[in-house]
């Protein structure tokens, strides 16, 4: 079981529940929701529960993420974009959370579910349509005619843009999803290697040695892998957020 | 090479996932001896999809981050993001009301320094001025006090003078009497008698021809 690479993965029954015959099981994936929600809240909530003019540590690295995030906001979808900064704010802290605490030996990592990352994709999409077609009715359409195209290719690059679109969901999802899981089987297959090598006596621990600095170096790449997807997922929302609030104002 | 024969799985595996879920629950235990590939691990699991893409659980899931992320949100718009917003706001009017203060008081020092100097101006022109009248009036006194003086000085230097010449005519009125005097009592101890007149005729026949 230490051994297989997938086992992280599984999802386990805490508390079964069932409404309807669909399961909706408290399962250890809703317990690292709740945990990665109760990090994340918890310590923003205390770092600045003082609300110190002179800020603290804690809550100078709540203000910096606050002032991360809506630089990029205000970068990505100009001022008229930042309605949307508790939601930016709220993914990225979640991503980042999720992400941080999947680092932990034996921590299941929220985000290497497809079904969660393929959620929270849908949520800034359909964010971006609902708003897109709320705001500018029809016009919201430009958004796949780019200005400035002769007629004759417009058929073509506004079918590429509706494409261009409809992947957005999958890509933002699928990105998240893929890194997480493949960084965290990489490293249990190369821990796996520390542990079955010793296990033959002193040349395969002589031969762990490689194996296990690969670990610790992979185990510093995840950690800046964790913080980068979520960096990108916040980024790509602002872009995708820059559309519907002005569409074809490319 | 470990992913794909896990996902080649997820198809076939999916029919059979209704059947699954009843044994889902005492399934942990038995799971102990997997293969590297996760995909022998069929009938205890349920089912033997790939555990991201099992579908099973999908609804679970969803229920479960709905909940979490939704609570989240709401805290973060409803509290956090106001919170954190105020404090860097009530920060930088804080730092833009201190840097006003401080340009208003710099102001001030500068006007400050601006009256000291001037009425320390006026004060050094007022000291030259009080300086040059009491010179003036201290050279202007000496100079009388001299002249006073030097008037007094030369009265008396005159009266004295008066008086010298007084005495001196009256010392020079005596002379003749003295010589004649001693010149009596030198002839009369020298001739035991001597004529008056004669002494005096001499007398005086002598100073005339001294003066």
């Amino acid at each position: 079981m230490a051994n297989d690479p997938i086992h992280q993965f599984q999802i386990q029954k805490i508390v079964p529940i069932e409404i309807g015959g669909i399961d909706f099981s408290f399962t250890n994936a809703s317990l690292f929701m709740v945990a990665t929600v109760a990090a994340a809240a918890g310590f923003l909530y205390f770092a600045t529960s003082q609300r110190g003019l002179i800020p603290g540590r804690a809550q100078s690295v709540a203000e910096m993420s606050y002032e991360f995030i809506a630089s990029m906001l205000r970068e990505g979808a100009g001022s008229h974009g930042m309605k949307f900064f508790p939601l930016v704010f709220t993914l990225f802290m979640f991503v980042l959370t999720a992400n941080m605490l999947g680092m932990f030996p034996y921590f299941f990592t929220v985000t290497s579910q497809i079904i969660v990352t393929f959620a929270l994709a849908v949520l800034v999409i359909g964010t971006v349509l609902v708003y897109g077609f709320y705001k500018h009715g029809l016009h919201f359409l430009k958004v796949f005619v780019p200005s400035g195209i002769p007629g004759v290719l417009l058929p073509l690059v506004v079918g590429i843009e509706i494409i261009s679109f409809l992947s957005r969901p999958i890509s933002l999802s699928v990105r998240l999803f893929a890194n997480m899981l493949a960084g965290h089987i990489t490293l249990k297959v190369f821990a796996g290697f520390v542990t079955s090598l010793s296990a033959l006596g002193a040349l395969g621990i002589g031969g762990a040695i490689l194996p296990l600095i690969m670990t610790v170096a992979l185990t510093g790449l995840e950690f800046l892998v964790a913080f980068l997807q979520a960096y990108v997922f916040a980024v790509l929302t602002c872009m995708y957020l820059n559309d519907a609030v002005h569409p074809g104002g490319h | 090479m470990i992913v794909t024969p896990a996902l080649a799985q997820t198809a076939p595996a999916a029919t059979e996932t209704p059947a699954a879920p009843a044994g889902d629950t005492h399934a942990a235990p038995a799971g102990e001896l997997h293969t590297e590939t996760g995909v022998a691990q069929g009938e205890d699991h349920g089912t033997g999809v790939f555990p991201p893409f099992d579908p099973t659980h999908f609804a679970s899931q969803l229920l479960w981050l709905v909940i979490t992320f939704g609570l989240f949100y709401l805290l973060m718009k409803r509290v956090i993001v106001p919170r954190l917003g105020g404090i860097l706001e009530h920060r930088h009017d804080r730092i833009a009301q201190d840097l006003d203060e401080a340009s208003r008081l710099k102001s001030e020092a500068d006007t400050a320094v601006e009256t000291y100097e001037k009425e320390l101006a006026a004060a050094r022109s007022k000291a030259n001025g009080i300086a040059e009248t009491a010179r003036e009036a201290a050279k202007s006194k000496a100079a009388a006090d001299r002249a006073a003086i030097e008037a007094e000085l030369a009265e008396k230097l005159s009266a004295a003078e008066t008086r010298i010449g007084e005495i001196k005519a009256k010392a020079f009125a005596q002379v003749g009497a003295i010589a004649e005097e001693t010149a009596t009592a030198i002839v009369d101890q020298l001739i035991g008698k001597a004529g008056g007149d004669d002494i005096k005729t001499a007398v005086a026949a002598a100073a005339n021809g001294k003066a």
